[in-house]
C-alpha cells in the first residue's frame, strides 16, 4: 500500500495502479468528510507545510482541512510576508522547512517544474499543487473522483474539455491520468489557446464545441483569464460566449447522463452562462468535497509509502 | 423579368446569345417573351469581374468616395464583385460596422460588396477584432490593410485565430522599420531627394508570413505584390505546397518608379512603383502562375489629398475603371496570358480564395457578367470616371478592352453601347 515515489509531482509519475489506488483511498475518505467525526490518526504526529508562491482560496484551504481531518500538525506559508519576498531562493527556503521536520510540504508555484527542481533535494515529500502551466495532479485526481463516482470504470468512456487549453495544468493533468485510465479526452478551445503538439499526449482535438462535447459522457469547462484579450488570445467577452462557451444547447448534445465540471473559479457569462452552472447535470459544486478527500488520500498514501520502507 | 444579350461572343463557346431570367442565366426562350433584348454588337462577355481588394472609403470619408460611387465605378468596369478594405472611419472592426456597409451597398444595388473586416481593433497590432462575430454579419475575410501587421507574434494569434472561423486573412506587407520613405528605394528615389521605400520592407514581411502559415498550416494571402524577391519566395513556397496565395495590381506590371521623375502624386502609392526587373518579374509571375489574382487596391483620395508635396501626398490610385482594360492590353492582346488565364485571375481565382461562389455562367447561376470591346482602341479619361476620385495615373492612356455594358443579378448596372 502506499505511492511508490516520495513525492507526487505530476499524475505523469503516477501508474493506473496508483491512480486507482488514490480513488478507492478518497471513497474511504469521504465517507469521513461527510459523516465525522471529522478527525482521525493518519497523520498523527505528522506535519504538512503548505508553500504557496500563487494565491489560492480552495487548493490550500482544501489541502490544510485535509491534513488537519487526519490529525497533522500543520502551518502555512505565503511567498508575500516571508523570507521570499527578501528574496530567498525555493531551494533555501525548501531546505529550510525540511530541517524544520516537515514531513510533506504542499507546494503552488507560477514556474513549470518548480517542484521538481528541489524534490530531490530534501527530505520531506512534495506534493505539486499546480507548477505554472504543467500539472495540477490533485484537481485532476478530484475530477477523475467525480467521474469514478458516476461511472464505474474509465475505458472509453469521453471527457470533454473546453476552453483555455493552453495555459491550463488542470488539462495536462486531467488528460495524462484519463489516457492512463483508457479514457478518450477531447479538447477545444480557440487556436490560439491549443498548444502545439497537444495532440500527441493522447488528446483528440475537436472542430468546434459542439464537436467536443457531442456524445460525451462527462463535460469539462475551463476559467479563461480576462486578460488574455489584452494579449490577443480572443477578442471579446461577447465572442468567446458566442463561439466558445458551453451553453445548454451545446451541454444536450453530450450523452443524456453525462454531467458537467469546472475546477473553478468560473467566469459567469463567459465559458459558461449562469443557467448551465446552476443546471441539474452541473457538479461543479460537488466537486469540493470530493478535492478535501482526495487531499486526504494523497497525503495519507505518501505517508503510507514511508511507513512500509 | 427576361433578358436576352444578343451578338456577344462568349469565352470558351460558340455561342452568341445569353439568355437571362429572375436574374439566372436561362435556358434559351423565345424573344418575343423577352422584356429587353440587348444587342452588344460582337463585344466579348466574360463572367462579372471580382477586385478582392477595393477602398471605398465609407463611413467616415464620404469625400474621396462613398459607397454609391464606388459601386458606380466598379459597374463601369465590369466588376460585379468587390472587397473593401476595412480602413474606414470607425474602422470595420465589429458587427455593427459590417452590418451598415452591407445596407448601404445594397441601397446602391449596384455591385456586390463583400466588406473585409480588421483584424485587429482599429487597425492596431494588439487586440484581435471580434473576427467571429463579423464574419456572422457578413465578411468574407479579414486585414488591417493600410497598416501591415506590425509583429510576428500577431500575426501568428491572427492566423490562428482565423482558421477557428475559417476565414482567410489578407496581409499588407510592409515592415515599418525600414520603409516610411515616399515611393521605391533606388536610383530614382536618390537622384530626386525622396526617402525611399526599399523592396526589402515588403520582402522581409512576405517571408514572415510564409514561414508562419507554413509552420501553422493555415492559409495566408500576400496583398498587392509588387517585387522581384516577393514573387519569388511565393513561388517557391507555392512549390513547397504552403498554403500562400498572392494579387498584384496593374500598375505593378504597366509602371515603375522612374513615373515620378516629375512628382506626380498620381504614381504615389504603397507598396510603391518598382523598377523595371520587378516589372517584368511581376509579368512573369503572372505568366507562370505564381499570382493568383489581379485587383486594382482602388484607392480615391481628394485632390486636396494629392495636389500637395509629393512626400505629403497620400498613397493610392483608382482603379476599378483601367483595371481591365490595362490587363486586356499589357497582359491578353501581347500573347502573354490568354483570355481565360485573365479571368482565372480577375473571377474565378479571388472567388475560390475568399469563398464567395461567383463566376458560374451556367444556367441557374447568378447572372454576373460583363462586355468587353476588345476590338476598338479607346482613350482613357479621367473625367468620365464615375469614382469621385480622379488619382489615375492612367489619364489619356490608349488602351483595348472598354465596358459596354455590365449586368450584376440580371441587372443592368452599367450600358456604354452608342
Ligand atoms: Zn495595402
Ligand atoms: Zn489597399
Amino acid at each position: 500500500m502506499g505511492l511508490k515515489s516520495k513525492d507526487l509531482l505530476g499524475m505523469k509519475q503516477l501508474s493506473a495502479e496508483e491512480i486507482m489506488e488514490i480513488l478507492d483511498t478518497a471513497k474511504t475518505m469521504k465517507m469521513v468528510v461527510e459523516n465525522g467525526p471529522k478527525k482521525t490518526s493518519h497523520l498523527q504526529g505528522k506535519s504538512v507545510v503548505t508553500l504557496f508562491y500563487e494565491n489560492s482560496t480552495r487548493t490550500r484551504l482544501s489541502f490544510e482541512l485535509a491534513s488537519k481531518y487526519m490529525g497533522s500538525t500543520s502551518a502555512n506559508i505565503s511567498a508575500s510576508g516571508s523570507s521570499v519576498a527578501k528574496g530567498e531562493s525555493l531551494l533555501d527556503t525548501a531546505r529550510t522547512i525540511d530541517m524544520m521536520g516537515t514531513d510533506i510540504i504542499v507546494m503552488r508555484h507560477p514556474q513549470s517544474g518548480a517542484p521538481h527542481s528541489i524534490a530531490n533535494k530534501i527530505n520531506a515529500s512534495i506534493v505539486n499543487a499546480g507548477d505554472g502551466m504543467n500539472e495540477h495532479p490533485t484537481q485532476a485526481l478530484l475530477d477523475m473522483l467525480t467521474m469514478y463516482e458516476r461511472f464505474d470504470k474509465f475505458e472509453g468512456k469521453k471527457i470533454a474539455i473546453c476552453g483555455d487549453i493552453y495555459h491550463s495544468r488542470v488539462v495536462r493533468s486531467n488528460a495524462i491520468g484519463l489516457a492512463k485510465l483508457g479514457a478518450k479526452v477531447s479538447v477545444y478551445g480557440p487556436r490560439t489557446m491549443m498548444p502545439i503538439g497537444i495532440e500527441k499526449m493522447g488528446v483528440t482535438v475537436a472542430d468546434s464545441v459542439e464537436d467536443c462535447v457531442r456524445d460525451a459522457d462527462a463535460v469539462m469547462g475551463l476559467r479563461v483569464q480576462l486578460e488574455r484579450m489584452k494579449s490577443s488570445l480572443f477578442p471579446s467577452v461577447a465572442e468567446y460566449a458566442r463561439f466558445y462557451a458551453i451553453t445548454p444547447e451545446v451541454l444536450k448534445l453530450a450523452k443524456p447522463d453525462a454531467f458537467l465540471m469546472h475546477p473553478g473559479p468560473c467566469n459567469h457569462g463567459v465559458e459558461l452562462p449562469t443557467a448551465v452552472y446552476d443546471c441539474d447535470q452541473s457538479v461543479i459544486n460537488k466537486q469540493v468535497t470530493n478535492g478535501v478527500a482526495v487531499r486526504m488520500a494523497v497525503l495519507y498514501l505518501l505517508m503510507a509509502r514511508r511507513n512500509n520502507l | 423579368m427576361k433578358t436576352i444579350i444578343r451578338n456577344c461572343k462568349v469565352l470558351g463557346s460558340d455561342k452568341t446569345e445569353l439568355y437571362i431570367e429572375d436574374g439566372k442565366f436561362a435556358e434559351a426562350f423565345d424573344a418575343a417573351s423577352a422584356d429587353e433584348v440587348i444587342d452588344v454588337k460582337g463585344g466579348t462577355v466574360l463572367p462579372g469581374l471580382v477586385d478582392m481588394h477595393v477602398h471605398f472609403r465609407e463611413p467616415g470619408y464620404e469625400y474621396k468616395e462613398t459607397i454609391a460611387t464606388g459601386s458606380a465605378a466598379a459597374a463601369r468596369g465590369g466588376f460585379t464583385s468587390v472587397c473593401t478594405m476595412p480602413n474606414t472611419f470607425p474602422v470595420c472592426d465589429n458587427a455593427a460596422v459590417v452590418e451598415g456597409i452591407l445596407k448601404r451597398a445594397a441601397d446602391a444595388g449596384l455591385v456586390r460588396v463583400y466588406p473585409i473586416g480588421a483584424a485587429g481593433k482599429n487597425l492596431e497590432s494588439n487586440e484581435l477584432a471580434e473576427i467571429g462575430l463579423m464574419k456572422e454579419a457578413g465578411i468574407v475575410a479579414i486585414s488591417n490593410d493600410g497598416k501591415p501587421i506590425a509583429t510576428s507574434g500577431f500575426m501568428r494569434k491572427v492566423l490562428e485565430y482565423s482558421s477557428d472561423f475559417d476565414i482567410p486573412v489578407l496581409n499588407h506587407e510592409e515592415d515599418l522599420t525600414i520603409s516610411g520613405g515616399a515611393m521605391n528605394e533606388g536610383e530614382v528615389s536618390t537622384s530626386i531627394g525622396i526617402r525611399g521605400c526599399p523592396t526589402v520592407a515588403e520582402d522581409i514581411m512576405i517571408a514572415r508570413d510564409i514561414i508562419l502559415s507554413e509552420y501553422l498550416d493555415i492559409p495566408v494571402h500576400i496583398c498587392h505584390v509588387s517585387t522581384k524577391g516577393g514573387m519569388r519566395m511565393i513561388r517557391e513556397a507555392k512549390a513547397r505546397g504552403v498554403k500562400v496565395t498572392c494579387e498584384t495590381c496593374p500598375h505593378y506590371f504597366t509602371l515603375t518608379d522612374v513615373t515620378c521623375e516629375n512628382y506626380d502624386t498620381n504614381f504615389k502609392m504603397h507598396p510603391p512603383l518598382r523598377e523595371e526587373e520587378d516589372r517584368l518579374a511581376v509579368i512573369e509571375a503572372i505568366k507562370d502562375g505564381t499570382v493568383d489574382c489581379i485587383v486594382t487596391d482602388h484607392a480615391p483620395h481628394h485632390q486636396d489629398d494629392k495636389d500637395v508635396e509629393f512626400s505629403h501626398a497620400l498613397n493610392g490610385i483608382v482603379g476599378l475603371e483601367s483595371s481591365f482594360a490595362l490587363c486586356y492590353t499589357y497582359l491578353v492582346k501581347p500573347g502573354i496570358i490568354t483570355m481565360e488565364r485573365l479571368v482565372e485571375l480577375m473571377c474565378h481565382n479571388p472567388s475560390k480564395i475568399l469563398k464567395l461562389g461567383r463566376g458560374g455562367m451556367n444556367t441557374g447561376d447568378d447572372a454576373d457578367l460583363a462586355v468587353f470591346d476588345l476590338d476598338n482602341e479607346f482613350t482613357f479619361d479621367k473625367n468620365k470616371m464615375l469614382t469621385k476620385g480622379r488619382n489615375t495615373p492612367f489619364d489619356g492612356w490608349k488602351l483595348y478592352g472598354k465596358t459596354v455594358l455590365t449586368i450584376m443579378g440580371g441587372k443592368k448596372t452599367y450600358e456604354e453601347l452608342c
